[in-house]
C-alpha cells in the first residue's frame, strides 16, 4: 500500500469529496443502484440469516484452526503438481513473483543476481529506461493491490496489465481503484471515454460513451496481451485446505482467459482466504454475488487444483501472504475483519462511503471494511490511518449487510479506544476528560446546567475552533430555562 | 407500576421538555414516576470516541438496579448501556451478572411492551414525519411501535420519509470530527423532510434531532423537531 502514503487525513480527503459534483453524482448512481439490486437479490433467499450465520461460523472456525489448514492446503496443492510460496509481508512476496516471472522469462531476463531493480530484493531500486523485458496479464486481485504488485513488477522491468475493465480503467488513467468490486467507480463513461480515447493507443478513433463500445475497445485492446503474456497473476476468492483448489469469481470472462492461456500462473492468496472443505464453496457461492453485484450467480466461476497435463498452465504457483494478517488475528475483537469475503456490501450501503469517495480512506480497502482492516493492517500511527476508525457514524448499516456478520461498529469502536489510548489529540484528550469528570458527579452536571442558565445570553451562535464544524451548517439549540433535574426539584416530584 | 427515569444527560441539560413530557405521559398512564437525583449520563459519547466509559457503568447499576423498569427518553442511550454495557463488562462476573439484570427500556417499547399501550390518548393536530433513528432501527430494532403510537394520536397526520433508513450524519462526535460529510448527509436529510411537506420531524433521540433541526432552523424550512415523547403526551 506504499503509495498511499502521505495522503490527508480522512476528513480533510472527504471534504475535497463533498464538494465534488461529478464524483458525488457517479457514487450516488452507483451505489443505489447497487445496493438495490443486492437488496432484491438477498431478498429472495428464505434462508439467508441461517446462511450468514453459518458462513460467520465456517470462518471462525478456519481462522481458530488456520495453522492447521494451511499446512493442509500447502500439501493438496503440492500433491497436485502446484508450488505454494509463503511471503511474510509485501515486499517478500513481490520478489517471489518477480523470481517466478524470471523463470517463465528465462530467456528474456536480465542476469540472475543483476541489480535490485531487476531481481525485486531491496526494496524498488528505479530501473533504467527501456521496454518492459516480460509482460504479466493479472486478473483483478486486491491482495495483489494491497502489496503494490504493479508497482514492484514496473520498477523491475515488468509489465503488468490489468484486464478487468474497470482495473483496467484506473491503470490506464493512472488512478487507484477508490471500491473493491467497482474500482472505478468514481468514473462515469463520458470519464472513461476520455481516458480510453488519450491513453490507449489502440481505441478505435470513433469511440462513444456507449458502454458496449467501450468495453469492445477494451476487448480488443486486451485480446493481444492475453495471447502474448507467458505469465498470468491472480488472487483467490477462496481456496480450500481440502483439496489445495483455488477459486475465484468474475463477470467479465477476463479472468478465464488469464487462468487458462498462459504457461505460469502466480496467485497470490491472503492467508484468511481459506475454507475448510470443498462444501464450503456451497454457501459462500451463494452469499458473494448476491451480497456483491446483486446477481444471483456470477458469470465466471474458475476453480483449479495445481496443474493439469494438457489443459491451462503449466506451472501453478500459490503465494500465501500474512502482511500484517496474523497480528489481526491476536486480537479478540479485531480479528472477525479478516472473515471479510470482500463482496462490497458495506460500501454500497455506507453514507459516508457515498458522499466521500473511496479515495478518502487512502488505501485498497475503502468503505466501512476498510475503516477496520486498514489501521489493523497498517497500524494507527500515521494520521491518516488514525482517522479511519472515526470515518463513520457508527450507523450499523454495514453490519446488517454484511454476508459473515462482521460488527464493523464495534471493531470501529475497538479500534477507536487504541487510537484515543495512544497519542490521539492533548485538546480532544483534555475536553473529554473534563467532560468525564463533570458527567460522573450530579452534583457537578447540576452545578454546570446551572452555570449554561445564568450565561445564556453571552453564549455565541458560532463555536470557536474545531466546534465551528457544527455551527457553520447548523443552529445551535437554545439553553432552556432550567434543566430537568431543577424542574424535578421544584416541581415535578409528587 | 413503578417506573424510574432515565432521562440523559442531553435531555436533561439542553431538551428537558423531552423528560417532562416522559413524566405527564406515564402519569396520564397511570403510573409512578421516579426521577433518581443521583443519575448522570450513560457514558455514550466517551465510549463511542474510544474513552473508557467502564467509571459510568457502576454509577448507572447503583441508580438503576431494583426497578421494575427503566425508562429512556433516547434510543442510543437505551442501545448503549443494552448493547455496550454487557461488553465493559464482560471481564468482571460479578458486574456483568448487575448489567444483565436491568430492565431499560426506549420509550416506544415500554409502552407497546411492557404497559401493552397503543393508543396513549394523545392529540397532536399537525402532519408529521417519523426519521427512525439509526440506533432506534439498527440499534433496539423497535421496529413499527413508534408508527404504531403515532398512527394512533388523534388529528395527526403521519407521513412517510423516503430513505427513512439512511443515517442523518449526527454520529455523535462525528458530527465535529467530519464536518463536511456529515453535513452532506444531513443536507440530503433535509430534501427528504422537506418533501414530504411535513411541519414537525418527530424521532425517538433528540440528539439526532439537535442535528437535523439546527440545519432545518439554519435553513429556514420553519419546520420544528419534537421527540416522540413530546407528541404522546401532547392533549
Amino acid at each position: 500500500m506504499s503509495t498511499y502514503l502521505g495522503l490527508p487525513t480522512f476528513p480533510r480527503a472527504a471534504e475535497s469529496s463533498t464538494v465534488d459534483s461529478q464524483l458525488r453524482a457517479n457514487l450516488r448512481n452507483a451505489t443505489h443502484t447497487i445496493r438495490d439490486k443486492r437488496a432484491a437479490a438477498i431478498g429472495e433467499l428464505s434462508d439467508w440469516p441461517e446462511l450468514r450465520a453459518h458462513a460467520k461460523a465456517v470462518k471462525d472456525h478456519t481462522l481458530r484452526h488456520l495453522d492447521g489448514y494451511l499446512e493442509q492446503f500447502e500439501s493438496a496443492v503440492v500433491a497436485a503438481g502446484g508450488q505454494v510460496h509463503w511471503a511474510r509481508d509485501a515486499a517478500e512476496a513481490n520478489a517471489i513473483v518477480i523470481a517466478l516471472v524470471r523463470e517463465a522469462y528465462a530467456a528474456d531476463a536480465p542476469p540472475a543476481g543483476g541489480p535490485a531493480w531487476a531481481t525485486g530484493v531491496g526494496g524498488s531500486a528505479a530501473r533504467p529506461g527501456g521496454a518492459p523485458w516480460a509482460e504479466v496479464v493479472k486478473v483483478k486481485s486486491m491482495a495483489t493491490q494491497e502489496i503494490g504488485l504493479n508497482e514492484a513488477l514496473e520498477a523491475a522491468g515488468i509489465a503488468a496489465h490489468e484486464t478487468d475493465l474497470a482495473e483496467l480503467i484506473v491503470q490506464l488513467g493512472g488512478d487507484t481503484p477508490s471500491h473493491i468490486l467497482v474500482p472505478a467507480i468514481h468514473r462515469n463513461r463520458a470519464e472513461i471515454r476520455e481516458i480510453f480515447r488519450t491513453r490507449m493507443p489502440d481505441a478505435p478513433a470513433d469511440l462513444t460513451d456507449e458502454p458496449a463500445v467501450l468495453a469492445a475497445a477494451a476487448r480488443t485492446h486486451l485480446r493481444e496481451r492475453f495471447l502474448t503474456a507467458k505469465v498470468a497473476v491472480s488472487g483467490a476468492n477462496f481456496a480450500v485446505a481440502e483439496t489445495g483448489t483455488l477459486v475465484v469469481v468474475e463477470s467479465e470472462g477476463n479472468g478465464r482467459m488469464c487462468l487458462t492461456l498462459p504457461e505460469t500462473l502466480i496467485s497470490i492468496v491472503g492467508i484468511e482466504k481459506l475454507v475448510p472443505t470443498f462444501a464450503d464453496l456451497d454457501v459462500f457461492l451463494q452469499l458473494l454475488p448476491r451480497s456483491s453485484t446483486g446477481e444471483r450467480m456470477n458469470p465466471y466461476t474458475s476453480m483449479w487444483t495445481g496443474v493439469t497435463p494438457g489443459d491451462g498452465p503449466s506451472a501453478v504457483h500459490v503465494v500465501l501472504v500474512d502482511n500484517g494478517r496474523t497480528g489481526v488475528l491476536a486480537d479478540e475483537v479485531g480479528r472477525q475483519a479478516l472473515r471479510c469475503i470482500r463482496c462490497s456490501a458495506c460500501l454500497n450501503v455506507c453514507p459516508v462511503y457515498e458522499r466521500a469517495g473511496g479515495h478518502a480512506y487512502g488505501s485498497v480497502y475503502p468503505g466501512p471494511i476498510g475503516a477496520i482492516l486498514t489501521p489493523q493492517l497498517r497500524g494507527t500511527s500515521s494520521a491518516l490511518d488514525a482517522s479511519l476508525p472515526y470515518a463513520s457514524t457508527l450507523c450499523g448499516a454495514c453490519y446488517d449487510v454484511c454476508p459473515v456478520a462482521i460488527d464493523i461498529p464495534e471493531v470501529l469502536v475497538h479500534l477507536r479506544g487504541k487510537v484515543a489510548r495512544g497519542a490521539g489529540h492533548p485538546v480532544e484528550k483534555a475536553a473529554m476528560g473534563l467532560a468525564g469528570w463533570v458527567l460522573r458527579s450530579p452534583r457537578r452536571l447540576a452545578w454546570a446546567q446551572r452555570w449554561a442558565v445564568r450565561t445564556r445570553r453571552l453564549q455565541p451562535k458560532r463555536l470557536p475552533g474545531a466546534l465551528g464544524g457544527w455551527t457553520d451548517t447548523r443552529d445551535l439549540p437554545a439553553v432552556p430555562d432550567e434543566s430537568f433535574r431543577d424542574w424535578w426539584l421544584r416541581e415535578g416530584a409528587e | 407500576m413503578r417506573i424510574a427515569l432515565f432521562v440523559t444527560c442531553v435531555n436533561d441539560t439542553l431538551f428537558p421538555g423531552t423528560g417532562k413530557a416522559v413524566v405527564r405521559l406515564l402519569r396520564r398512564l397511570g403510573h409512578t414516576v421516579d426521577f433518581p437525583l443521583q443519575q448522570t449520563c450513560c457514558g455514550q459519547m466517551h465510549h463511542n470516541t474510544g474513552y473508557d466509559a467502564l467509571p459510568m457503568v457502576e454509577p448507572f447499576l447503583d441508580t438503576f438496579e431494583g426497578y421494575d423498569a427503566v425508562v429512556v427518553p433516547s434510543a442510543s442511550c437505551a442501545a448503549m448501556v443494552r448493547e455496550a454495557y454487557p461488553r465493559l463488562a464482560a471481564g468482571d462476573p460479578a458486574l456483568a451478572a448487575r448489567v444483565a439484570a436491568l430492565r431499560v427500556h426506549e420509550l416506544s417499547e415500554l409502552l407497546v411492551d411492557v404497559l401493552g399501550v397503543t393508543d396513549v390518548g394523545a392529540y397532536f393536530p399537525h402532519t408529521v414525519t417519523y426519521h427512525p433513528t439509526c440506533h432506534s432501527l439498527r440499534g433496539l430494532r423497535v421496529g413499527s411501535r413508534p408508527h404504531t403510537l403515532l398512527s394512533a394520536v388523534r388529528g395527526l397526520k403521519l407521513v412517510d420519509l423516503p430513505a427513512a433508513d439512511e443515517c442523518c450524519g449526527f454520529g455523535g462526535t462525528f458530527a465535529v470530527k467530519n464536518p463536511a460529510v456529515s453535513a452532506a448527509m444531513c443536507a440530503d436529510k433535509v430534501g427528504h423532510v422537506l418533501h414530504t411537506g411535513a411541519e414537525v420531524l418527530v424521532a425517538a433521540d433528540n440528539s439526532c434531532l439537535m442535528h437535523v433541526g439546527g440545519a432545518l432552523a439554519r435553513q429556514r424550512t420553519g419546520v420544528r423537531v419534537l421527540h416522540l415523547a413530546e407528541i404522546l403526551a401532547a392533549t
